[in-house]
């Protein structure tokens, strides 16, 4: 960054090298700075045009946030990088998903102690639809990734995890590697797995499966249920809600130990011999 | 309401569910029924419902029933709605809520939204007909009138035109806005390019550049939402506006952060806000960026980043030493403690007070012991 050389030995040699500069018929810079002003400011009269045409559309129609959304990243804009943006205070997406980003937040917060900070797409959605009240407007679960696409800036480990056709939202800043998210997938179906399952689908050695089992449950994304029939299962509570649409019957109940973090009794590693 | 039949509500095999949705009270054409509200559930195969309090009341129709559906928006004070418009009864249809029915349609009405999704799903559902070649277990009661020769209940022609009038008419209105849009778009995209230009030209030093004049161009880019491909060291990708938003920030946050023991999460920043903004809110990016100038400002507060990737703003005033030591007063008294046991402690958030003690030990005061049953930390007696 050069700030502008001052005395006159300096100013003859800025002039010298604009006049070559010219000659070439290059454009310099801080010329087309002067030229970017302007059209913005054109620029924005179009955008409040627009805007008083078509605002409604942007609030009442998701396929219309859609596809503004896909657009505006197709030729490298993105509408919500700031409240100041020309989008956000012109069309008022910037609120729209700001206001989505604290909801979302805040789901998720008052889940943590529960699901270990792992909640499917579909719970989000309705717990934030709820949250938003009868007279708030019906958001999409496209709108929900957007906003927390957004999220990830502030650093929290907002990020979501591709499970059967859904995803998992994310937001405790546990380091899930590719092991630790393809035992979430495998779990999806039934909202548990056991060491065998994964060690027969996925091939894997007993010691890589107990590490992978040892380490959700120590983030708190799985409980372990040492009383099942056969062996025991793990479970995911992020996934549980699914479940009761599915009407999985539950076994017999069993005793939940909160500070451990176990159905039955104790909480051991997995290859624990009493297990 | 009379295509229904009493369910288990178990899915067969080869049936999916699609998406849930609770909240929804049925109407028998304009009459509300007599079942309350409840979840409504949609399969590749049937629509279901489920009374929210009495879960052994589901009842499902196979989704062959449907002719076609419509949407209502709500209103003040009346729920968004789905007209579903069904095929007459199948002759063999097993015993439902509803023995007979005067009304071809029923409304799915969405007390709690959700609305969008499942008219979108429910729209994905019918075009594919996954019921049609994805045999289930036990043969769900398809309507055997309807699959040939369409017979169609009187008045759905006249459904189907009203329909295709509003689809006609939405498509317009759609159309001229996406028009107006690409035309918007096609502009914003002649300034990306000049800001490019622009960009490469301060690289390449071809011509001088002004603070002055970088800051302003700055702005330019944040007013577009172009991500700034100049990375300056001064002032960070930050402007005016982020300036002023940090010395904002600098006046409300200082009460709040004294109350949380002078540390808080940037989310919890983010919430607190925007709840109290209102409106013109700021982006997550707008407060990652203004927060980045306290130093440079001389504010009282910093941005901070724990090694975990958890980003934090503490008071300058906040020493790190004493934090630790009194970490370590809290275990040695406790003979060990855990985040969760730490934070009820203090009265902190567990993010917050783990990380305290992860600091505590990365200086060497505690140590862990790391078992399936928590993380548990101990003063360091090496």
């Amino acid at each position: 960054m050069h700030r502008r050389g001052v005395g006159a030995g300096a100013i003859a040699k800025k002039k010298l090298a604009e006049a070559k500069y010219k000659e070439r018929g290059t454009v310099l810079a801080e010329d087309q700075i002067v030229q970017m002003s302007k059209q913005l400011e054109t620029f924005k009269t179009h955008l409040e045009e627009f805007a008083s045409k078509h605002k409604q559309e942007i609030r009442k129609s998701a396929q219309f946030r859609v596809q503004f959304q896909d657009m505006c990243a197709t030729i490298g804009v993105d509408p919500l990088a700031s409240g100041k943006g020309f989008w956000s205070e012109m069309l008022g997406v910037g609120d729209f998903y700001y206001e989505l980003g604290v909801q979302i937040i805040e789901v998720c917060l008052a889940l943590k102690h529960r699901n270990g900070g792992l909640i499917t797409l579909e719970e989000l959605h309705q717990r934030v639809l709820k949250g938003r009240g009868k007279f708030a407007q019906d958001v999409s679960q496209d709108d929900l990734i957007r906003a927390i696409k957004k999220l990830k800036a502030m650093g929290n480990g907002f990020g979501m995890i591709p499970v059967g056709g859904t995803y998992l939202v994310q937001s405790v800043p546990a380091e899930l590697n590719m092991d630790h998210t393809v035992v979430l997938q495998l779990a999806e179906k039934k909202g548990f797995v056991t060491v065998s399952e994964i060690k027969t689908s996925l091939k894997w050695e007993t010691e890589r499966t107990c590490h992978v089992l040892d380490d959700l449950l120590k983030e708190g994304l799985a409980w372990v249920d040492g009383q099942a029939a056969g062996e025991p299962q793990y479970w995911l509570p992020a996934l549980f809600s699914e479940l009761c649409s599915r009407d999985v019957t539950p076994r017999r109940p069993v005793r939940w130990c909160p500070e451990q973090r176990v159905w039955g009794n104790r909480a051991l590693p997995c290859n624990h011999p009493e297990l | 309401m009379d295509r229904f039949v009493w369910s288990s509500g178990l899915l067969e095999i080869n049936e999916t569910l699609v998406i849930q949705q609770r909240g929804v009270r049925l109407y028998d054409g304009e009459e509300k029924g007599k079942m309350d509200v409840g979840i409504l559930l949609l399969s590749t195969h049937r629509l279901l419902w489920r009374d929210h309090k009495n879960h052994d009341c589901c009842i499902a129709m196979p989704l062959s029933q449907i002719v076609l559906f419509e949407e209502q928006t709500g209103g003040i004070g009346k729920s968004a709605k789905i007209v579903v418009h069904l095929h007459p009864v199948p002759s063999n249809k097993e015993p439902g809520p509803y023995q007979t029915s005067k009304y071809s349609y029923i409304k799915l009405s969405f007390k709690e939204h959700g609305q969008i999704e499942f008219s979108r799903r429910l729209s994905e559902e019918m075009t594919q007909r996954r019921w049609e070649h994805m045999p289930v277990s036990q043969p769900i009661n398809t309507s055997t009138t309807s699959q040939a020769g369409r017979t169609r209940a009187v008045g759905i022609v006249g459904i189907e035109r009203k329909l295709e009038e509003k689809r006609k008419e939405m498509d317009k209105n759609i159309s001229e806005a996406f028009e107006d849009l690409s035309k918007l778009m096609e502009k914003a995209k002649e300034m990306v390019e000049l800001s490019r230009s622009i960009a490469s030209k301060i690289k390449d030093k071809q011509g001088d550049i002004t603070e002055d004049e970088t800051i302003r161009f700055k702005s330019y880019l944040l007013s577009m939402g172009i991500a700034n491909p100049v990375t300056r060291e001064t002032h960070g990708s930050g402007t005016h506006y982020h300036m002023q938003l940090a010395k904002q920030l600098g006046e409300i946050l200082l009460a709040p952060l004294e109350e949380q023991g002078g540390m808080m999460a940037l989310t919890e920043v983010y919430c607190l806000v925007n709840r109290a903004r209102g409106m013109e809110l700021l982006s997550p990016e707008d407060l990652v960026n203004a927060c980045k100038m306290f130093e440079a400002l001389k504010l009282p507060l910093r941005l901070r980043i724990f090694d975990s990737g958890v980003m934090v703003i503490q008071l300058q005033s906040h020493s790190e030493e004493e934090m630790i030591a009194s970490a370590l007063d809290n275990v040695s008294e406790k003979g060990s403690l855990t985040s969760e046991e730490f934070a009820k402690l203090l009265g902190l958030s567990v993010l917050l007070s783990k990380e305290r003690l992860l600091l505590a030990e990365k200086m060497g005061h505690l140590c862990r012991d790391d078992s399936v049953e928590g993380l548990r930390f101990y003063p360091n007696l090496f």
